[in-house]
């Protein structure tokens, strides 16, 4: 247990949560040359219901896989707040989206219209999960910024390489603009 | 540098192509989906085929006969998949067809919880089919150990001509870790064991041989399979000198090799107070649980099974005789529990159960053991 952190983004089926962290796992492992690991839960639905991706990034070995109490966590859905809310270490990093999530529990939580950045920048709101892992290495730093870039490079669907990167560049300037407020 | 990050379900897949299967029957279930998914595209690949079928029972029924034809052949389902192939799966313990078969376990009973995690399918692994019979259940913690594990069901299924279950769960089938395959290049892989004897002398089910060779059909060797108990030509018999070292044959088999067959990790038992039997996901909770005790100074050693079944019962035995308590962590209500209880004894034994479809937390298994 060296620097073990645990990241958790939840929001509902459809979002790319999954999809998103594994792209923080791949660039932490293919990278970074960090240890990580990925896994998940979701219901059986295609889209909608509740949908979770929990990263572990450690310099070592990595025993317990799961959260075991988050020091980054994401949530894009009203629900996925409210339940992992309390699973936050006290001052774990707290990114909701303010799209989705009305009612938040603290204010020390980054609120960020991360929808509607995704919808400004790129015209498609799928790549809101792109722009949630920006501001989340951004503020956390826990993975490279050069190795996010080729996590998603390598990961986006043949064609939309440099939409998503262009939503992974606004997180990371969304990032820049909240560090500086505070 | 070849690392990937690579998912459970994919490393079964990627250690069953290494151990040579080169046939697939199934019918998709989650949380094992992505086995069949990737085995549907890498086998034409590599000259193997592909099948799915109309339901669990036709899948097994399927490996066994591709089994019989001379491929290595497997299937992977989850629980209700698991329970159709209870039937079949008797059939390859009788007939002493090497096949393995993948249960990736979510929670039960029946449909249950799909894609959420469980340990209770460890029972039916070991006694899922009618009549007693020797059986193989493996159960791999990591994505890394899911290839060897694999490459081993496959090994031993064909060193002991017997159905080899490799018993996954939820998590570790859909966990995304590091994986190096270049790490295992001097891997070992058993193939099957062909013979000598022309046509005309040769025993499918030969007594004098602890495990007779299977030559497949369709070489000129006529014999005969059933799941009726048979002679040593296959024929059903009801002779009570045939029927009599059959038995004998098929359990010395196994128990006669206990030592290769039972695979375990042990950490720290020799002075341990209190000593964590885990196995599958559950065993890294159990790996983080007895650091955070060992922090706090109690005297704590963890055995990890990689076998379940068949189950060692001398070396548990002695590897736990020194300690006070032996606490056991399961994703189920105590199944592997009632075989060490059975061992060593109730008054020892301290069981840690979860079955809200969530992994055992590292926490449980430390108040188990702070109160041992």
């Amino acid at each position: 247990m060296g620097e073990r952190f645990e990241i958790r983004l939840a929001g509902s089926g459809g979002q790319g949560l999954i999809l998103a962290g594994l792209i923080l796992a791949e660039a932490a492992v293919l990278y970074d040359g960090k240890n990580a690991c990925q896994t998940q839960s979701y219901g059986p639905e295609a889209r909608g219901g509740a949908s979770k991706a929990e990263v572990v990034i450690d310099t070592d070995e990595i025993d317990y896989p799961k959260v075991i109490a988050a020091d980054a966590l994401l949530t894009m859905s009203q629900e996925a707040c409210d339940k992992y809310y309390h699973d936050l270490k006290r001052d774990g990093l707290f990114i909701v989206d303010s799209v989705h999530v009305r009612r938040v529990p603290t204010s020390r939580a980054h609120r960020v219209p991360i929808t509607q950045i995704a919808e400004d920048t790129t015209g498609r709101r799928i790549t809101a999960n792109i722009v949630g892992l920006g501001i989340l290495a951004g503020l956390s730093g826990i993975v490279s910024r050069e190795a996010l870039e080729r996590a998603v490079a390598a990961r986006a669907p043949r064609g939309t390489q440099e939409i998503n990167l262009q939503a992974l560049a606004a997180g990371f300037e969304a990032a820049e603009k909240l560090q500086a407020e505070r | 540098m070849t690392v990937t990050l690579m998912q459970g379900n994919a490393a079964c897949v990627e250690g069953a192509l290494r151990a040579g299967c080169r046939f697939f029957g199934g019918y998709p279930i989650t949380p094992s989906s992505e086995i069949a998914e990737l085995l549907s595209r890498r086998l034409p690949v590599v000259g193997g085929r592909f099948i799915q079928m109309e339901d669990e029972i036709a899948s097994l029924a399927a490996v066994i006969g591709a089994s019989v034809g001379g491929l290595k052949a497997m299937t992977a389902t989850s629980g209700p998949g698991f329970s159709l192939m209870q039937e079949n799966l008797g059939y390859a313990a009788a007939a002493e067809i090497p096949c393995v078969i993948v249960d990736v376990q979510r929670g039960g009973p029946s449909t249950g919880l799909p894609t959420a995690p469980s340990q209770g399918d460890v029972m039916q692994a070991r006694w899922g089919t009618h009549g007693d019979h020797p059986i193989i259940a493996l159960c791999p913690t990591s994505v890394a150990e899911t290839y060897t594990l694999t490459i081993e069901a496959f090994n031993l299924s064909e060193d002991y001509r017997t159905p080899v279950i490799l018993l996954m769960d939820e998590v570790i089938g859909h966990m995304r870790e590091a994986f190096d395959p270049d790490r295992y290049g001097d891997i070992e892989v058993v193939d099957r064991m062909t013979t000598d004897v022309p046509p005309e002398w040769y025993f499918p089910y030969d007594e004098t041989r602890a495990v007779p060779p299977l030559v497949s059909f369709g070489e000129g060797f006529r014999y005969h399979i059933t799941g009726l108990l048979h002679d040593q030509a296959g024929f059903p018999t009801y002779r009570q000198d045939e029927i009599e070292p059959w038995w004998q044959r098929v359990f010395a088999k196994i128990n006669d090799n206990l030592d290769r067959i039972f695979m375990y990790d042990e950490d720290g038992i020799e002075d341990a107070r209190t000593i964590v039997i885990a196995y599958g996901s559950t065993a890294r909770s159990a790996v983080h649980a007895v650091q955070l005790a060992r922090r706090r100074r109690y005297k704590v050693g963890l055995i990890t099974l990689k076998t379940i079944w068949p189950f060692h019962e001398a070396l548990i035995e002695e590897l736990a005789a020194g300690a006070h308590r032996v606490i056991v962590p399961e994703m189920n209500l105590g199944q592997l529990a009632l075989e060490i209880e059975r061992v060593l004894g109730r008054a020892k034994v301290r069981r840690v159960n979860r079955v809200d479809g969530e992994l055992i937390a590292p926490r449980q298994i430390l108040e188990a053991i702070e109160v041992a």
